[in-house]
């Protein structure tokens, strides 16, 4: 029973939101129900029975008299299939059919228990349904609230009109753009951009003429101390400029008309330098005296390559041996390495004196280890067979320990970079020309190649990216060697055009050299002022 | 001053002290904010400042016929807003909006005179002027290439040329604003707004 009554209940207290069913009604409606009442009374009164039940709350001050007057078999009797033919009359002020009408129908609860409510649910309901427009359903007070809303939300947009010209302003040229980017970044792209417009000089600084140097892919005749000393071997002669002050002077000569030199190495302490025959002698000269200090023989074929690390000077041969020789003591050859079966053409030491890199003819790349390289190494650390041609070219990074740059010869035409520490090959460049030479700047992130055919030209590359900066052109024939200036703004270049050629291509940025000199200059005052204190 | 004849703003003046402060404006904003490549702007003297104007010839036609009509609706009093628009040109995106408010004194008409000096006014606009240039430092750096558009708001009822049309208010979602000073000329109020895109 209980349950009934509560679902009844929800029933109409959900029906309480729909529309309209339960507004008051007119007091037309009122007179023609209550007139229907009266005439209709004993039949409408059975509906109305449950309908009192329903809500008792409303009808606290005359319940004992409806309950008690209607028998409660009856009231279940008839609720039960009314609720589950889902009769939804929500008639509240229905009243026991021995009251009289007019005392229930009071002004607030009028008796509507003649209406015909199914009926005219459905028509409202129906009528909604059709009026589809919301507009139309709004009451002014409704519209002026929406108006006012979207005022709010639109920026009262209705009080003015927005206007713009119709012919657009015209746009700002191709490829501008944030130029305050300047202003904002912190970081280094400034500075490197400015690296990128530094100049070049297209045309070498100075041409200096090399009559009867050897064109000779496989030696290695030029070397620049750091006296600033450029000694280039012409034929059987090594001679020296010096460039600061443009004096020539010869240091030797070869004996015989057939001999020459292949090689020339200075010390790093720029005073003696290391020369290797076509008879595969090794000669160790002091420049200032002019004299030769050491004949040091041992190679079986010409020395074409030379490379110093503090009192060790390592030459290659045509023999494919590279000898060590300690230039301090009697017993000068100090170690032998025989990987390479073809001439050895290029000997490099790493900066730090780890590393010994060596190619030759047969194509290979070997990297040697400082400490076993002195004895009897067989082994090399690493060797390289990526390279197609043979490889001449060798320069270490000097910001990047153990970086080599190789480049090979006419048939493979690629540099090629390698980290020596683990052995991996980092990248590769095809130039579209023989590699001759190679040097890293000291200044810059960048490095230069010399080459042969086609063009003959030098080439300055970024490092890592590997973008051109800039090509020098000028040389008529291949450019076999190069060297840089000790303070590393100039590389001499000799071609096989017999011209040695002074290219000013990595100048230092004045004011960077200007802040860190001041640098220096301060830190003296500095001291003083706390001495002072 | 007392020995000076004295000065006083009509309302023609006061639309073409307005309209000059709107072409100074809008070409510092676009220098400013790197809309157009700064080698085309040239150096000029005004409020004692020196500004930079374009020189570009098609953006200077374009400037020209807007404040000209600008300068026009300023002297019957029927602008309301002037609003400089700066959109990506890849995504249209709107991501800087400056905004000038402008009141106009309804009542004003040809026979007014305010007592106001033409410097005072100008040392208003002076500081307006420097704000734009000190926005610099807080706007986000615009990314991308952009493109500016130039809007009026006007009065419901304004006539408008033919050569003009309708155009969205052209807000930017989600965006952070910066009031800057205001100028009067007593007979026309500018109060100048910025708004940009909130970076998170």
């Amino acid at each position: 029973m209980a349950q009934f009554k509560l679902e009844d209940e929800m029933k109409s207290v959900l029906k309480m939101d729909a529309p309209l069913t339960h507004g008051p009604q007119m007091k037309w409606q009122r007179k023609s129900v209550d007139n229907g009442n009266l005439s209709m009374n004993s039949s409408a009164a059975n509906g109305s029975l449950l309908a009192s039940s329903k809500t008792p709350m409303k009808f606290s001050n005359q319940p004992a008299a409806s309950q008690a007057k209607t028998p409660s078999s009856q009231e279940t009797g008839r609720k039960t299939p009314k609720s589950a033919g889902a009769h939804k009359t929500p008639s509240k002020g229905s009243k026991t059919p021995k009251k009289t009408p007019l005392k229930a129908a009071d002004r607030f609860i009028p008796n509507r228990t003649t209406t015909q409510f199914d009926v005219s649910h459905f028509k409202l309901t129906r009528e909604i349904q059709q009026e589809n427009d919301p507009q139309e359903m709004l009451s002014p007070s409704q519209v002026e609230y929406q108006r006012v809303m979207s005022d709010n939300l639109n920026g009262d947009r209705l009080s003015h009109r927005i206007i713009s010209y119709k012919e657009k302003a015209p746009s700002a040229p191709e490829g501008h753009q944030g130029n305050l980017r300047v202003l904002y970044s912190t970081t280094k792209t400034p500075a490197s951009a400015k690296k990128t417009v530094r100049h070049i000089p297209q045309v070498p600084e100075r041409i200096l003429d090399a009559p009867d140097i050897l064109d000779d892919y496989y030696l290695n005749l030029l070397d620049w101390s750091i006296n600033n000393q450029l000694a280039v071997c012409l034929g059987g002669s090594v001679y020296l400029w010096n460039a600061s002050s443009g004096e020539i002077t010869q240091l030797c000569q070869m004996d015989g008309p057939e001999e020459y030199i292949g090689a020339v190495a200075w010390i790093k302490e720029g005073n003696y330098l290391a020369v290797g025959t076509s008879s595969g002698e090794v000669q160790l000269w002091d420049v200032a005296q002019q004299k030769r200090l050491r004949n040091m023989t041992g190679h079986s074929a010409r020395v074409g390559s030379l490379s110093w690390n503090s009192y060790i000077l390592s030459s290659g041969s045509r023999s494919g041996n590279i000898h060590h020789h300690d230039v301090r003591v009697a017993e000068h050859h100090v170690g032998t390495l025989s990987a390479h079966s073809q001439e050895v053409c290029g000997v490099r030491w790493s900066p730090d004196g780890k590393y010994l890199a060596s190619g030759a003819n047969d194509n290979l790349l070997c990297v040697w280890p400082a400490q076993t390289s002195v004895g009897n190494a067989s082994q090399p650390l690493h060797t390289f067979t990526e390279h197609q041609a043979a490889v001449k070219a060798l320069s270490w990074c000097p910001w990047q320990p153990s970086l080599l740059a190789s480049g090979g010869g006419t048939a493979d035409r690629h540099i090629r970079f390698w980290n020596c520490n683990t052995g991996s090959n980092l990248s590769n460049v095809d130039t579209k020309s023989q590699v001759c030479s190679i040097l890293w700047s000291k200044e810059h992130r960048e490095l230069i190649s010399s080459h042969g055919f086609a063009q003959n030209q030098l080439i300055i590359w970024k490092y890592p990216s590997m973008s051109k900066v800039a090509e020098l052109t000028g040389h008529t024939a291949r450019v076999l060697h190069m060297a840089m200036s000790p303070d590393g703004e100039t590389v001499v270049s000799a071609g096989a055009d017999e011209t040695l050629r002074l290219w000013k291509c990595f100048m230092v940025d004045k004011e960077t050299k200007k802040t860190k000199s001041k640098s220096v200059g301060k830190e003296p005052g500095s001291t003083l002022r706390t001495m002072i204190r | 001053m007392a020995s000076t004849v004295k000065q006083c703003i009509t309302l023609k003046g006061s639309a073409a002290i307005v309209a000059e402060f709107f072409n100074y404006g809008i070409n510092s904003i676009l220098y400013q904010r790197g809309i157009y490549p700064p080698e085309t702007f040239t150096h000029q003297q005004q409020y004692g400042l020196t500004l930079l104007v374009t020189t570009n010839d098609e953006l200077l036609k374009y400037l020209k016929a807007v404040i000209g009509q600008v300068k026009d609706w300023l002297n019957e009093l029927i602008v309301q807003k002037l609003v400089l628009v700066i959109k990506r040109v890849d995504t249209n995106e709107v991501v800087e909006r400056w905004q000038f408010d402008i009141q106009c004194d309804k009542t004003a008409n040809e026979t007014t005179k305010r007592d106001k000096t033409e410097k005072e006014v100008k040392e208003e606009i002076k500081s307006i002027i420097r704000q734009i240039t000190a926005t610099v430092t807080f706007l986000p750096l615009l990314e991308a290439v952009c493109s500016f558009d130039i809007l009026i708001y006007t009065d419901k009822d304004a006539e408008v040329p033919t050569n003009w049309g309708e155009s969205g208010p052209h807000f930017i979602a989600n965006s952070e604003e910066v009031r800057l000073r205001s100028f009067t000329t007593t007979i026309h109020k500018v109060d100048a707004m910025v708004a940009f895109k909130k970076t998170d």
